[in-house]
């Protein structure tokens, strides 16, 4: 089982018949490989027809991932290597597929919230909020004022935290080690406000479908104030640090380039198409919760590299924060859940104290909230790493029909391919951290 | 001073032992700086403030299972970690450790210095080569591609010093820097171009960050020691931290004054007039650890703080600006050798 005109055993052929799917799979993708036009002929041959034979076999393939360091989970690469340089490059995903979409068509809307909680697993509070205001335009709903702002925080939060593990793995990822455990400090005050919001540090699924689980407690209200008040200077800091060092600007000019065509065409959403050029935002222009009654900006570059999109997330930051401000002192009185059993769940004293609470409670668990049927709704918001929408369609009952994820990630990814062919080794982890996957969302 | 057999074995045994004890304390030295500069305790549960923790880890590594991949070459492949710890341990036979204590005091001392470290490369090479690894021969020809290009400039840095000295002797280079008054006579001062250069060129012959791409942790895995485990992963951890140690002497020795006290020309004579050159031997020894301790602490406080070179930013760096500062400097040094001997200064 080899491929015809290469010299290279493909590995997982071995296995023969036993795993089928394997060697498969295996034999598809270095063909691909292989066949794939890849644009860097034209730009290195010169006459745009095929590469020249490799007479002195300095061209090696060379397979990273799914277990390697650099590659942000279980994303894995295929290269081509002509000594350093990246000939050709085939992105091969899915290792971590569970079949999300598929599930959801087995839960209620509210049962699938941890779900997404383990998508983009680096923000889940943005996954709950996407996924809480999908189902809402499906039904209906109207979310108090208070439950909108709190969301918002807790939403900018998280991109904070999606952030900061973007430049702590991608400062790592170059060299700077220490610069990973400084964000992961800052993280950790994130983890500790959500311990305390939400009541869970990592998955928190603390947003519910018409409001929110609990409301946010004056604990919790006084860290998000000292994280707010502590950051800028934190992040003035790591901007001292970084933003004029020699390696860290080397390492980044020029590498990755997108022109905003390319980047719109390859789907690119979020701080990389930004950082083209493109001042798409959906907190902007289709704005939900209450990101109209807030003033922030849009940081956006035009070059288009790496460094671009270190600039845009590291400004994007310090916009989070100024969002986060404004929301503490917005943030309304009122009730943070619909006040209507079709929509969100009772609170917990009609629960305990009154037989219709009891029984609401108890439908909203088994059956939860009905969508019309045929009902088709398409909400997005900007995540951390781009537009995260779900598609969702309903046939009347309480379980979705069926669910269609919009992942940044994943969209992401496709433009990886094209700006890792002629790049270096070296580059590919900076390029890898500069698109920031998390196969978790990527792979569904 | 000429000593007999047996008390040059002595030395040398004891120095070879000082070496090994010196790389865990560096380990656990880089442990504990790296710790302090990421705010974090570092190694504290192993024994009192964590001392015992690099002989805690190197119990772990003699205790783990020896693999080698089955299409390794299994001579070169252990070969190579060895050659690495020999060499590293062969260059403090050069190195004056206080005036008149030195284990081999050759008249081209420079040049074996300059040697081993070259022979050094071999033993990446050939680990990069012989594990049969796509990752590690990456490694492995990254290190061969680095230490050509680095070592031409620190060869010129060291010819700068060599003229300045008159001499091939590690020995006399630190006696000569013992001319001036109070630390004027150091190298660094007399040829601060030299220094730089030399102490930027160290750092990538012992392959430590900024320039640690032989074994890029994050692009190459492991680079050339992805295959190894267990002690031999270890002598090549030894041999790293011993070889930046070494690094540390010869920055010494070569621009800072070596085992010279700082002002030492000032009142060296009281000791000696006073029967107690002993003391002074002893009060250089530890002005000479001082000193190279905080070229060590100056090689951990750069690796956990600044991010990786990349292999074009490398050869840049080293032929387009640190070849010619390097050649421009030999010249201008020769020329100011030149003229300081025909004025007879």
């Amino acid at each position: 089982m080899s491929t015809p005109g290469t010299s290279y055993a493909i590995p997982g052929t071995e296995a023969g018949n036993v795993f089928r799917f394997w060697p498969r799979h295996n034999e598809a993708l270095y063909k691909r490989l292989e066949s794939k036009h890849a644009w860097l002929e034209a730009r290195h041959h010169g006459d745009g027809g095929p590469a020249e034979a490799d007479p002195l076999e300095h061209e090696m393939v060379l397979n990273i991932g799914p277990q390697h360091p650099a590659t942000h989970g279980v994303l894995r690469v295929v290269v081509k290597l002509d000594g350093e340089m990246i000939e050709r490059a085939v992105l091969d995903i899915g290792y971590l597929h569970r079949g999300i979409e598929k599930l959801a068509e087995h839960k209620t809307y509210q049962e699938f919230m941890p779900y997404t909680d383990r998508m983009d697993y680096l923000s889940p509070y943005s996954n709950n909020v996407a996924w809480c205001l999908a189902v809402e335009k499906l039904v209906g709903i109207e979310v108090p004022e208070r439950a909108q702002w709190i969301r918002m925080i807790m939403c900018e939060l998280a991109r904070i935290s999606s952030h900061l593990l973007w430049m702590g793995v991608g400062l790592m990822d170059a060299g700077a080690v220490s610069v990973f455990l400084w964000a992961f400090q800052m993280r950790e005050e994130i983890y500790s406000i959500f311990d305390e919001v939400a009541g869970a540090r990592f998955t928190v699924s603390h947003s519910r479908i018409g409001g929110l689980a609990t409301d946010i407690t004056p604990e919790g209200l006084r860290r998000i104030r000292k994280f707010v008040d502590e950051f800028p200077e934190v992040h003035a800091g790591w901007v001292k640090l970084l933003n004029r060092n020699r390696i860290w600007i080397d390492r980044n000019v020029g590498v990755g380039l997108l022109t905003a065509e390319e980047a719109v065409e390859l789907g690119m959403t979020g701080p990389n198409l930004r950082g083209s050029g493109v001042a798409h935002d959906i907190r902007r222009f289709e704005p939900y919760l209450k990101y109209e009654d807030v003033d922030f900006n849009i940081p956006i570059r035009t070059e288009g590299d790496s460094l671009a999109r270190y600039f845009v997330r590291m400004e994007e930051m310090m916009e989070s924060i100024k969002i986060i401000r404004q929301c503490l002192d917005r943030l309304p009185e009122g009730p943070i859940r619909a006040d209507n059993a079709k929509w969100a769940y009772p609170s917990k004293e009609e629960v305990y104290y009154s037989m219709e609470g009891m029984i609401h409670d108890f439908m909203y668990t088994d059956t939860g909230v009905c969508p019309p049927r045929g009902a088709h709704a398409y909400h997005a918001i900007e995540s951390p790493k781009g537009e995260l929408g779900f598609y969702l369609t309903s046939d009347g009952t309480g379980n979705p029909w069926r669910v269609r994820i919009n992942a940044p990630s994943f969209t992401n990814l496709q433009g990886l391919e094209y700006m890792l062919e002629g790049a270096l080794i070296a580059d590919m982890v900076i390029l890898i951290g500069t698109v920031d996957p998390v196969m978790g969302e990527s792979d569904k | 001073m000429d000593l007999p057999l047996w008390a040059t074995g002595l030395i040398g045994f004891l120095i070879i032992n000082a070496m090994l004890v010196s790389a865990s304390v560096l380990v656990y030295a880089e442990r504990k700086v790296s710790g302090y500069i990421q705010n974090r305790p570092g190694p504290n549960r192993v024994g009192p403030f964590g001392f015992l923790q690099p002989f805690a880890d190197v119990v772990k590594l003699i205790m783990k299972e020896d693999i080698a991949p089955r299409a390794a070459s299994p001579f070169i492949h252990s070969l190579a970690p060895v050659l690495m710890v020999i060499i590293a341990m062969t260059v403090p036979a050069v190195i004056p450790f206080a005036r008149g204590f030195v284990i081999a005091d050759l008249d081209v001392s420079v040049l074996v210095v300059l040697a081993l470290t070259s022979v050094s490369v071999y033993g990446v090479t050939l680990a990069g080569w012989s594990s049969n690894s796509k990752y590690s021969l990456l490694g492995g020809l990254r290190s061969s591609a680095q230490m050509i290009s680095y070592e031409l400039s620190m060869g010129l840095a060291v010819v700068s010093v060599v003229l300045i000295a008159g001499s091939l002797s590690l020995v006399d280079i630190v006696e000569d820097q013992a001319s001036g008054w109070a630390i004027l006579g150091w190298n660094v001062i007399r040829n601060p171009v030299g220094a730089m250069l030399f102490i930027i060129t160290a750092f990538a012959e012992t392959n430590r960050a900024p320039f640690d791409l032989p074994e890029a942790e994050q692009e190459l895995v492991g680079g050339y020691h992805t295959e190894y485990s267990g002690m031999k992963f270890g002598m090549f951890f030894l041999a790293e931290y011993v070889n930046f140690f070494i690094a540390s002497f010869i920055i010494v020795t070569l621009f800072f004054g070596g085992y010279l006290i700082p002002f030492e020309p000032l009142f060296a004579h009281v000791f000696y007039d006073n029967g107690l050159g002993w003391l002074l031997g002893v009060l250089q020894f530890f002005a000479l650890l001082a000193k190279t301790a905080f070229f060590a602490f100056l090689f951990i406080w750069v690796r956990w703080t600044l991010p990786r070179f990349k292999y074009n930013q490398l050869m840049t760096i080293g032929w387009k600006y640190l070849l010619p500062i390097g050649i421009v400097n030999a010249l201008v040094i020769a020329l100011g050798v030149a003229v300081f001997e025909a004025l007879g200064l």
